[in-house]
């Protein structure tokens, strides 16, 4: 079995992922900071799921949502001619579930933690939304911004149980990095699982030092 | 700092764009095969695709029961190697396999493994679980892998269930429930007996085979499911199986062969 599929597919999966919590991430954020919705602690709630919840439960709850007997699976089934559970597809949308609190949570705090004087500010000289939203929250925000797309990247990677039960073990297609050392350690290939662990291992660490790195610049810089 | 950014969703861009490069080229043949056939099937493929070098077989390991599920599910796979029949039949019945493509391939048989250094003699039979040096034993799981109720019979049978129960440990599928002995996890395992001719586990531990009337056949059975129907690769692929170079590969992973003379079908 070639050795680097799992990885490349490890990093794909994690690099898309990423992307799609950063596109919608912001906004979301962007809601729960300035919305006055009363029952935000729920939807604040919900997102932090992933947080607590065993990787099954998401995982069997998903299966049953997407999988071939539901009617959501069935109806992606009949427009994409595939199933959604055990594709790439699905475990994008698994991933963007068990990740998503990884991406919100930072950019929200960052959101909320930018000065209100400056936004009145922006205001009162007759700036829009949008325009405050871009030239005065998104560049106070980008260490918020950066954290949460790195932590979504190192959390995706190290997903495992979600993608197990979703995406099976399905060579090139779900057999991510660390789903490959589940399977080369039950092959006995002690060699090849080791391998695999200290890429991620050193990986994550990489990516931890990072975010630390930035964060530390950042305070600094204030 | 914008240009930063930037350049950080050029290079994911790039990044996502550079792996989904990869066409397929000619046929794929996707696998579900029960962990017991992991060795031997790797060799299967491998000299399969010596021979037909434009198909790719990719093959997923698990447990019986849970490919089945994964099936009923709508997992893509093209065919189903289980570890028994009932399996295949419950597939059948829910419609999702082809019509008139399925065939006992293999029978198979569970041995007594302990690793080499280990105080217990497997020859002395299935008692030697009770000896005091075993502290685990593991099975694979009777709930769902096929090798786990030969497993949990053999014990019944021989009266040790009830001796052994708290020692056991159990695996999520046959291999693993290989591994657990083969690392030392567990002092002693009941695994097919295709693990333990593997070149790792031979080199590394005794066995015991457990004679056949003492658990019901391990008739293995492939289906070809509804997504391989049209897969003209499969055919190919089964008639390799068939044929002398997969008949030998199987008879030399201790499987016995439907229709080979010792046939008890």
């Amino acid at each position: 079995m070639n050795f680097a599929a799992p990885l490349l597919l490890s990093l794909k999966l994690s690099s898309v992922t990423t992307l799609l919590l950063l596109a919608l991430g912001v906004p979301f954020a962007y809601w729960l900071v300035f919305t006055r919705f009363r029952w935000k602690f729920l939807v604040e709630s919900v997102v932090a799921l992933p947080l607590v919840l065993p990787p099954t439960v998401l995982g069997f709850y998903l299966l049953m949502i997407i999988g071939g007997n539901s009617f959501i699976g069935q109806w992606y089934e009949s427009i994409f001619n595939k199933p959604l559970a055990f594709s790439f597809q699905g475990l994008v949308l698994g991933s963007f579930l068990y990740s998503l609190p990884f991406a919100v949570q930072p950019i929200q705090t960052a959101f909320s933690s930018v000065d209100k004087k400056l936004l009145e500010a922006s205001w009162s000289l007759g700036r829009s939304n949008v325009y405050t939203f871009f030239r005065v929250i998104l560049p106070l925000s980008r260490h918020g911004i950066i954290t949460g797309c790195v932590l979504s990247f190192a959390h995706t990677l190290g997903e495992f149980g979600v993608i197990l039960m979703i995406g099976g073990n399905i060579p090139g297609v779900t057999r991510v990095a660390s789903v490959a050392i589940y399977d080369e350690v039950q092959s006995l290939n002690y060699g090849s699982a080791n391998m695999y662990a200290a890429i991620l291992l050193s990986f994550s660490f990489i990516i931890l030092a990072a975010v630390y790195f930035i964060n530390r610049r950042f305070v600094r810089t204030l | 700092m914008k240009k930063i950014m930037g350049y950080g969703l050029l290079t994911v861009f790039v990044l996502i764009f550079s792996f989904s490069l990869p066409v397929q080229a000619g046929d794929n043949i996707l696998i579900a095969a029960a962990s017991n056939l992991r060795f031997a099937m790797h060799e299967i493929c491998q000299d399969f695709q010596e021979e037909n070098s434009s198909i790719q077989t990719k093959v997923s390991y698990g447990s019986s029961g849970n490919f089945f599920a994964q099936i009923s599910q709508g997992a893509p796979f093209d065919i189903f190697f289980s570890a028994d029949a009932e399996y295949p039949e419950l597939l059948e019945k829910e419609g999702l396999t082809a019509k008139e493509m399925q065939k006992v391939y293999a029978v198979g048989k569970i041995v007594l493994w302990v690793p080499e250094e280990s105080k217990v003699d497997p020859d002395t039979g299935l008692q030697a679980v009770t000896s005091p040096a075993v502290k685990k034993l593991a099975i694979a799981n009777p709930r769902h892998a096929p090798y786990g109720r030969a497993a949990e019979e053999s014990l019944r049978y021989y009266g040790m269930w009830e001796k052994v129960e708290e020692k056991l440990i159990y695996g999520e599928n046959i291999s693993q429930t290989a591994q657990f002995v083969h690392t030392g996890a567990a002092d002693a395992g009941i695994v097919a007996l295709s693990l333990a001719l593997s070149p790792k586990m031979l080199d590394e531990g005794r066995y015991w085979i457990i004679p056949d009337e003492s658990h019901s056949d391990i008739e293995q059975i492939y289906v070809v499911l509804k997504k391989g129907e049209e897969n003209k690769s499969i055919r190919k692929f089964l008639d390799f199986i068939h044929g002398e170079n997969g008949d030998d590969i199987l008879s030399r992973y201790g499987f016995v062969i439907p229709g080979s003379g010792d046939n008890r079908s």
